[in-house]
């Protein structure tokens, strides 16, 4: 996790916040570190975690979780961490038999299917379990990210509804935390990833969006994030309802400074 | 007028936004009007995924249906979170004739003659989710229409209310909602909210030290103020177009033709090879 994003959105891995919806999305530039930093900040808060990656391998996501001091291989072992790697189990779906539809059943499927089976691996993968010796904290759901779920060829309202009961089984019922990434296609006229776009941002309480600058790409500042805390109209509040930062991607951390205060520019 | 807003039968539209979200004015508008609540819940399994049984039949469409076939006089709310849902799931033109056939049960009075009660529906609708044909049929459908906005933290309501037979009106409303839901009304932006000028930059006159002159002296500005501009239309130059004077006509060319020129009416430029 970032220290430094930590201190942006004012929590700590001990003191997060529950029962709420993250929405990460990015537009022209890569918004993934935002994943690592979540994934790493959960397990770290000593959650379970269900992760369904669907962009990158496990690998991947273990060697940058490694270099942000957590080991997904080990918390994998010990049962805080539930991967469901979509590159590899996707091929599962054509060549092995399975009992109970498999959790990307919705491939083999030529008409408009629906996200039950996804649903219903996620909600048993963090059912709180009887014995309860692990004593993890809350339950949380990484999707990294939904767009690509949209190319396979579901509709946005198939993916609003399993997100949907994500919400409803996850932060109303077990207290728990959901992040999604997802992409935003900016210039390009994309009607169904802007639908699942606007109607995530409706459900969440905090959006995240990673944006590259208007003037191109620059060696020092990579990008500019955007932090939206999806507030109920209270006329005591008096934190911003709206903060802009840009940031540089390091080795092992991302420094965030004020717009135009980059320290290679000062 | 927006505490006031349910006092018309009909459908009230909540439009809201990302950046201004209008679930809490539904929960404080219902809090308004509620002596006695009904809860239908939808929000756990509206698609009856979880198949328990436990699910009304016909899901929210059978639910809101139900509700027009209502046999108890007295007025009633419908509040619908949300309506972006009922739009992205149903057909438009089937929600349409439900939220129809709902808001106004008024108008036909069961066989009796006896008079039914008033319904509101208030419906909370996600701008940014539906194209503009969705958007304009509901739009059409409802009599009033509040379109959640703000500016500096503190949020406005623009409520444009169409009445039977008389103008609509526009109006705009601040307010906020307080933790208990509660509506506090409110006369514009707060003060605290205002943008300070930093007081730490001191303001300097950029005409202060300059190399050159960029000001007038009295006489300057005198002959600077008098002068007219020359394609300006004022009195003196229509009195002159109206009157001409053979003797003040438009200025004259005087041309003296040299020894080289030579004038070819059909050929001024002297370049056609024909």
């Amino acid at each position: 996790m970032f220290p430094e994003l930590n201190n942006l959105l004012n929590t700590t891995p001990d003191r997060a916040e529950q029962g709420k919806l993250t929405l990460l999305c990015d537009a022209k530039t890569d918004g993934s570190f935002l994943v690592h930093h979540f994934l790493s900040f959960y397990l770290k808060a000593n959650c379970k975690v269900c992760f369904v990656a669907l962009i990158q391998s496990f690998s991947h996501y273990n060697i940058v979780g490694q270099k942000l001091g957590v080991n997904l291989t080990m918390a994998r072992e010990r049962g805080q961490l539930v991967f469901l790697e979509g590159l590899k189990s996707a091929v599962d779906v054509f060549f092995q038999a399975q009992e109970k539809p498999h959790p990307l059943q919705f491939l083999r499927e030529a008409s408009a299917g629906n996200l039950k089976p996804l649903f219903e691996f996620v909600r048993d993968a963090l059912k709180p379990v009887d014995s309860g010796a692990a004593g993890w904290t809350y339950p949380v759901l990484l999707v990294d990210d939904l767009s690509v779920l949209l190319s396979l060829g579901l509709g946005a309202v198939a993916v609003l509804d399993f997100i949907h009961y994500c919400r409803a089984t996850l932060c109303w019922e077990l207290k728990g935390n959901v992040v999604v990434l997802v992409h935003d296609s900016g210039d390009v006229e994309d009607e169904e990833n802007d639908i699942l776009l606007n109607g995530l941002s409706h459900q969440s309480h905090l959006i995240l969006r990673a944006e590259g600058l208007a003037t191109g790409f620059c060696r020092d500042v990579h990008g500019q994030l955007r932090i939206l805390w999806r507030r109920p109209s209270q006329s005591t509040s008096q934190r911003d309802q709206s903060l802009t930062y840009q940031y540089k991607i390091q080795d092992r951390s991302v420094s965030f400074f004020a717009k135009g205060m980059s320290p290679a520019v000062l | 007028m927006l505490d006031s807003l349910l006092a018309l039968g009909g459908l009230v539209l909540l439009r809201d936004s990302v950046e201004w979200e209008g679930r809490s004015l539904l929960k404080a508008l219902v809090k308004k009007s509620a002596l006695w609540l009904v809860y239908h819940d939808f929000f756990r399994d509206p698609l009856n995924w979880s198949k328990t049984g436990e699910a009304l039949p016909g899901g929210p469409l059978g639910a809101l249906r139900a509700m027009c076939k209502r046999t108890d006089l007295g007025p009633v709310t419908i509040a619908l979170d949300s309506l972006s849902w009922l739009l992205l799931h149903l057909p438009c033109a089937t929600l349409c004739q439900t939220l129809h056939a709902v808001s106004y049960q008024d108008s036909c009075p069961p066989g009796d003659g006896s008079p039914v009660g008033k319904v509101h529906v208030l419906g909370l609708l996600h701008e940014e989710l539906h194209g503009p044909g969705p958007m304009g049929a509901l739009s059409s459908l409802a009599q009033t229409e509040v379109t959640l906005g703000g500016t500096m933290g503190q949020a406005s309501a623009r409520i444009l209310c169409r009445r039977p037979q008389q103008h609509p009106t526009d109006q705009t409303q601040w307010f906020s909602i307080l933790p208990d839901f509660s509506l506090h009304l409110q006369e514009g932006p707060s003060k605290e909210f205002q943008p300070q000028s930093d007081p730490h930059i001191p303001l300097v006159d950029p005409m202060a030290h300059l190399t050159f002159n960029l000001h007038l002296s009295k006489k300057e500005r005198e002959a600077r103020d008098s002068l007219t501009l020359p394609f300006q239309f004022s009195s003196e130059k229509q009195e002159a177009l109206l009157r001409p004077r053979p003797s003040q006509a438009t200025s004259h060319i005087f041309y003296e033709p040299d020894a080289y020129d030579d004038l070819d009416q059909e050929d001024p430029d002297d370049d056609l090879d024909i």
